[in-house]
Parts: structure tokens; sequence; C-alpha cells
């Protein structure tokens, strides 16, 4: 048992997403390019007594997307995201589906608007798990991460320390979390929702914009498996502020401790770190305990982006989504522009990718922070296959 | 490098179990009322209890029982691994409910802070000063595999030097709740095989 | 005046949940947050809640409620003033 398990590189490939502004990679990247927000104003009396901001999959784009595949449903609007998302992966992957292939989903809410319609069962996230894994034929039992915010990104670190410890060689991971009145009208008792499209780290923030994804990636010790886009995830690290359960911690400590674990695990230096995609919700209290954490960390001088002002919050897809969309960014050697971004408004400097930048890109540091405490940060290096 | 359970805590059909010792029996049926009684009795001393919605409840009362009841200090480090089957459904169909009237719409901060299963995490991570690692995972049933294997990877990869595992399910009336530390010093066989046997 | 201060008194109990506490432990003046109570800022989201709710006034800023909250005599004065129910 004298095993070093650390010894065995993981690798993240393959990644997908599905957004209000794109239902691939490619059309998501272009939109960005072109700054068409997936965060919309919408009037929907079902949502929102008044109109409101927030970025939501319109109903027409996943029928249409969701004919092209062959499942037997019924399925709900959650469940044909995360199908749609992972077709990709199973057209690519399917052939190692065995006993030795996990999938692990990461959600807060999953189809909480099952309530709305008094469907308890749907409630259920195991329920929804093993309706996708079955669609899929994956062979073992899904597992679901419900961690807050930081869901979409801790899945990716659970998945690559289940292979490093010999459990599984592949790991399917997909994220999604719905547009709901039950979390928008929560956010709302919080006063933390925006009336206009959210500004991560502006003087002018007033609070977050809700949105909807799904995201998935393909996590696996298999170099043969790789395509062009792979990453390998050399560090990792998820530590609670043991804080408050809804105000993130004024010193940044739980972000600090993960940002320095990950560095130390993947042996950089914070200089090393070319870019951060950011947690950045557009409160006041996130964006300042993460301007504490960074310059903590050494990394004040970092190009950071958040992309919440892009796609808005999207609760447990988000750390997927945002790593999907900023390792496909890194493969064009491109940081993305920080949205909604103008004046600086943390009291410690950070280096706002304010447009996007053209620079070479080898290694990305991820983060997220949540709810409960919950902080994590996750290192991905550029792999070329031929290595 | 085996890892081994040090004690383990039971919470299920109105009796409280510490490593085979029943130390405490309440007939009560009702959740709150059970739980309410099994704070007293242990002298929990911890006010914001009072705040929680039912699964933080259950799981602050479970942990604080186990750890309160262990020698020697808690490592720093301890990772917190929690699981159950249906999520934090008590507060989040409250929270429903104050929704589902539009003219009598008034969603509760204090309640929909925790219509997340972490809370539980953050409440126990604030008591125990941990800042440590720790996930919420969901499972039809209690899966004695994943919870080895977890934190085992946890141990081995160096990220924690013990772990507080458990399954903390509560559904209206009907509760379940497990939990156990694991660590390198422990010394009762940490195995899917005997795990089943504790929580039959 | 005082019966209002009562009332708010037994809503911050149940509301906040405060147990073992008890009308006749709190005083007009006492400090709700911090030493006195001990309420935190999920608390004060909850009163504006309740501001809104029981007295119809609506709070668009959390940074107002730091003044009324002061105290029972704080709230009730507030309430008196700007009640539209």
């Amino acid at each position: 048992m004298d095993q070093d398990f650390s010894n065995i590189s993981v690798y993240a490939t393959s990644g997908n997403c599905l957004s209000p502004a794109g239902s691939n990679v490619s059309e998501n990247l272009v939109a960005i390019d072109k700054g068409n927000l997936a965060i919309e104003k919408h009037s929907n009396s079902d949502l929102s007594e008044s109109p409101f901001y927030g970025a939501i999959i319109s109903e027409t784009v996943i029928e249409k997307e969701f004919s092209k595949l062959n499942y037997e449903g019924p399925f709900s609007k959650l469940e044909k995201m995360i199908l749609i998302v992972l077709n990709g992966i199973v057209t690519k992957y399917s052939h190692v589906f065995s006993k030795r292939c996990g999938i692990i989903f990461s959600t807060t809410k999953g189809n909480i608007d099952a309530l709305d319609n008094a469907e308890i069962e749907n409630y259920y996230l195991h329920n929804t798990a093993s309706k996708i894994s079955k669609a899929m034929d994956i062979k073992t039992q899904p597992i679901v991460l419900s961690n807050a915010c930081v869901s979409g990104i801790m899945a990716v670190s659970v998945a690559k320390r289940l292979i490093q410890t010999d459990k599984y060689d592949h790991i399917v991971v997909v994220g999604a979390d719905l547009f709901s009145k039950f979390v928008f009208s929560g956010f709302q008792s919080f006063q933390a929702v925006s009336p206009k499209p959210c500004k991560p780290y502006s003087k002018n923030r007033d609070g977050i914009t809700l949105g909807e994804a799904a995201a998935a990636m393909f996590v696996t010790k298999d170099k043969s498996l790789l395509t062009s886009n792979s990453y390998k995830i050399t560090g990792e690290s998820s530590i609670n502020d043991a804080n408050h359960i809804s105000g993130p911690s004024r010193t940044g400590e739980g972000l600090f401790q993960s940002v320095q674990k990950a560095i130390k695990e993947a042996g950089v230096k914070p200089k090393d770190i070319d870019m951060i995609s950011s947690h950045g919700t557009a409160t006041n209290y996130n964006d300042e305990m993460e301007a504490q954490a960074f310059s903590r960390a050494d990394l004040a001088q970092t190009p950071l982006f958040s992309l919440k002002g892009f796609f808005g919050h999207t609760l447990g897809a988000a750390g997927l989504l945002e790593t999907v969309i900023s390792l496909a960014s890194a493969d064009e050697n491109k940081i993305p522009p920080s949205f909604g971004f103008d004046e600086m408004g943390v009291t410690l400097p950070l280096n706002i990718s304010a447009q996007t930048q053209s620079k070479s890109i080898h290694t990305v540091l991820k983060t997220a922070s949540g709810f409960g405490g919950s902080n994590t940060a996750v290192i991905f290096q550029k792999f070329n296959t031929n290595e | 490098m085996n890892n081994g359970i040090h004690h383990y805590c039971r919470i299920s059909n109105g009796q409280v179990i510490l490593d085979d010792k029943v130390l405490f029996t309440n007939e009560e049926k009702n959740f709150d009322g059970f739980i309410k009684s099994v704070y007293k009795h242990f002298e929990i001393d911890y006010p914001k209890f009072y705040k929680m919605d039912p699964l933080c409840k259950l799981s602050i009362v479970i942990a604080s029982i186990l750890l309160d009841n262990s020698e020697g200090a808690i490592e720093d480090d301890m990772a917190l691994l929690l699981s159950n089957k249906s999520s934090c459904i008590d507060v989040d169909l409250k929270h429903q409910s104050t929704i589902e009237d539009k003219d009598d719409y008034y969603p509760s901060p204090a309640n929909f802070v925790y219509t997340l299963p972490n809370i539980a995490l953050g409440e126990i991570s604030i008591k125990y000063k941990l800042r440590s690692e720790n996930s919420f995972f969901i499972f039809e049933d209690f899966n004695p595999e994943f919870m080895v294997d977890y934190a085992n990877s946890l141990i081995h990869l160096n990220k924690a030097s013990s772990v507080l595992c458990a399954w903390v399910e509560v559904n209206k009336d009907n509760y379940n709740a497990f939990v156990y530390k694991v660590s390198p010093n422990g010394k009762t066989e940490h195995s899917k095989e005997h795990l089943k046997t504790l929580i039959e | 005046m005082g019966e209002l201060k009562t009332e708010l008194k037994n809503k911050i109990i149940t509301s906040l949940n405060l147990e073992d506490i008890s009308v006749e432990d709190i005083n007009d003046n006492d400090n709700l947050f911090g030493e006195g109570l001990g309420l935190d800022s999920i608390d004060a989201l909850e009163l504006i809640v309740m501001l809104d709710k029981d007295y119809g006034i609506k709070l668009t800023d959390p940074k107002e409620g730091k003044k009324i909250f002061e105290s029972i005599e704080t709230m009730a004065k507030f309430i008196e003033e700007n009640r539209t129910k």
C-alpha cells in the first residue's frame, strides 16, 4: 500500500458547455469575442414580478439541440441540458465506459423547478444522476457533489483524487444548474441581485446576476485519449473559511490557503501562473475577499478575469463552465475580458483583464468560493500531446 | 498506510449510540423535538443550533457528540466528508412555500441561507474552527465503498491527516445519521464490509 | 409605543429563533447586534423582511438597517413614523 499516488498524472480534456450564448465551446468563444452577453433582460412573471437581468437558455434551443440526440425520455430541461453537453464525450469515449470509468454530477439545486410542479421524485439529485448515467450507459454508480458555488470546479479535483488513488481510470465530470424562481427569490431576499448585468470588481458593482448553464469535461490518466486541447491537473485544494455560512471571510483565509496549497502541489511559483479565472460574483464582500486572498498569495500582478459578467452566476455549473471556457481561451493563447469591469472597486491591487489580451498561456489558476465557507483552487497546465 | 476507524456514533430510531453503547433514548416522533432533546441531553450549548435547518441540526449534534467524546485534540486539517439522500429537502420545501403565493411573497433570508446541503459542513467547520478540506455528496443510500475510497484518497494524497465521515439523512420525521472518524491511527478496520455491519 | 415594543420583542424572539430568551430579557435600549443580543447579518436581512411583511416598510439598502436596528427603541420609533400597515 505504500505507493506514492501523487505520481499519477491526471488530465482534463474535451471540455464542452451550453449557455444562452452558445451550444458548444466555439459558439461561446465567438460570443465572448463579439461581446454578445449570455445575460439579457427578461420579463417572465413565472420567475419574477418585474423585469430582471439573467442568463436563461431558451426552450427552443434546448429542444433543437436535444432533438439531434437519440435519447428516449421523458427528460426535464436540466437533464436535456446535461445530455446535450455530454454528447461529445459520449461519442468520443463510450468505448472506455467500463467499471473503471466514473461520473460526477455537480449541482447546487438540480431539478429544483420540480417543486413548482410538486414532482418530488425529480427533486432527488441521485435520481437525476441515475437517469443521466443510464442514458449514457455509464457502468458505475454516479457520484453527486453538491457543494454550493464551488461544486463545478471541486468536481474536477475530486475526479483527480479518485483517479490518482487508482479507483478509476477516467471520470466524466458534468455540472449544471437552472435559473430558478427558488434561487432568484432567495438572492433577492438577500438584497444581493444587481438591477443591471453584474460588474465584478467594479466600483459600481451592486450584486450578482444569476444564470443557467451546463458544462462537461473528461478527466483521465490515459494519455492516448487526449486531444490537442488537454491540460494536466497539477494542483488543487479546497479549504473552508470556518468563519460564516454566507459571508465570505474578510481576510480571504480559506481561498488564500486553497491557492497556496494548489500552487505547492503543482510545484510552481506564483509568477508562473499566466492567468487567473476567478470567482468574481460582483457582491461587495466576495470581490473584496478575493482581492485580499490574491494579494496575500502574491498574485496581484497576474492577469485575472471573472466570467460572471458574461454568463451570470451559474451556481453548480459555474466552476466547470468557467474552466472549460478559460482553458479553451488558453488554447488560443488569449486572456478573456472581465465583462462589466470599469473602475477599480476593490481596496487592494488586482490586474484585471478589461480587454481580450494575447499572451502565451501555459498555466491557469481557476478559483471559486461559495456559501458554507467553501473555496476551491485548481491549477491546469497545458499538455503537449507529443510529450 | 492502512487507515482505521476511531469512534463512531449513530442517531436513528430514537437512539443515540456511541461505539455500540446506547447513550440516550427518546421515543419522541417529531424530529425537531427529538433532536432538541439530544442537544439538551449532551449539553452541546451552541445557541446557533436553534437557527439551523433540520440537516444542520442533525449534523452539528452528531459531529459534536463524536468529537466531544473522543480523546486527544482534533487535527487542524481534519477533513469533513458528508453525504445523504435528501439534500436539505425540509428547508427547501419551507423556502418554496414562501414563494408560491404571489400575494404573500416573503422569502426568508434565514431559511434561504440553509438551502444548500454543504452549509452543514460550514457549521461544523465554524464550531470546531476547521480550516480544512470538505465536501458534500449525494447518494440514494449510505455508500460505504465511496466513503472508504474518498477518505483514503484525502489521507494518501496528504490533503488531510484524518477525515470525519458521515451519512446525515433527514426528511420530515425520518432521520438516520452515522458518523465516524478515520485516520492512520484508527484501530478498527476501515472497509466497505465493516462499515456495512456498523450501520446495519 | 410600549405595546409596539413588546410586539417587536416577541417577533424578534420567534422569527430569529432566540431560544431561552424572553421578552423580559430584552431592554429597550440594548444593542441588538454585536455584544447585546448577538444578532448577525442574516438576522438583519430577516428584520428587513419583517418590516416589509408586517409594517409595509420597504428598505432597499441593507445599510439603512444599521441605524434602525440599533435597539428596540430605535426600531419602534422608525416603525411608528413610517408604517403603512
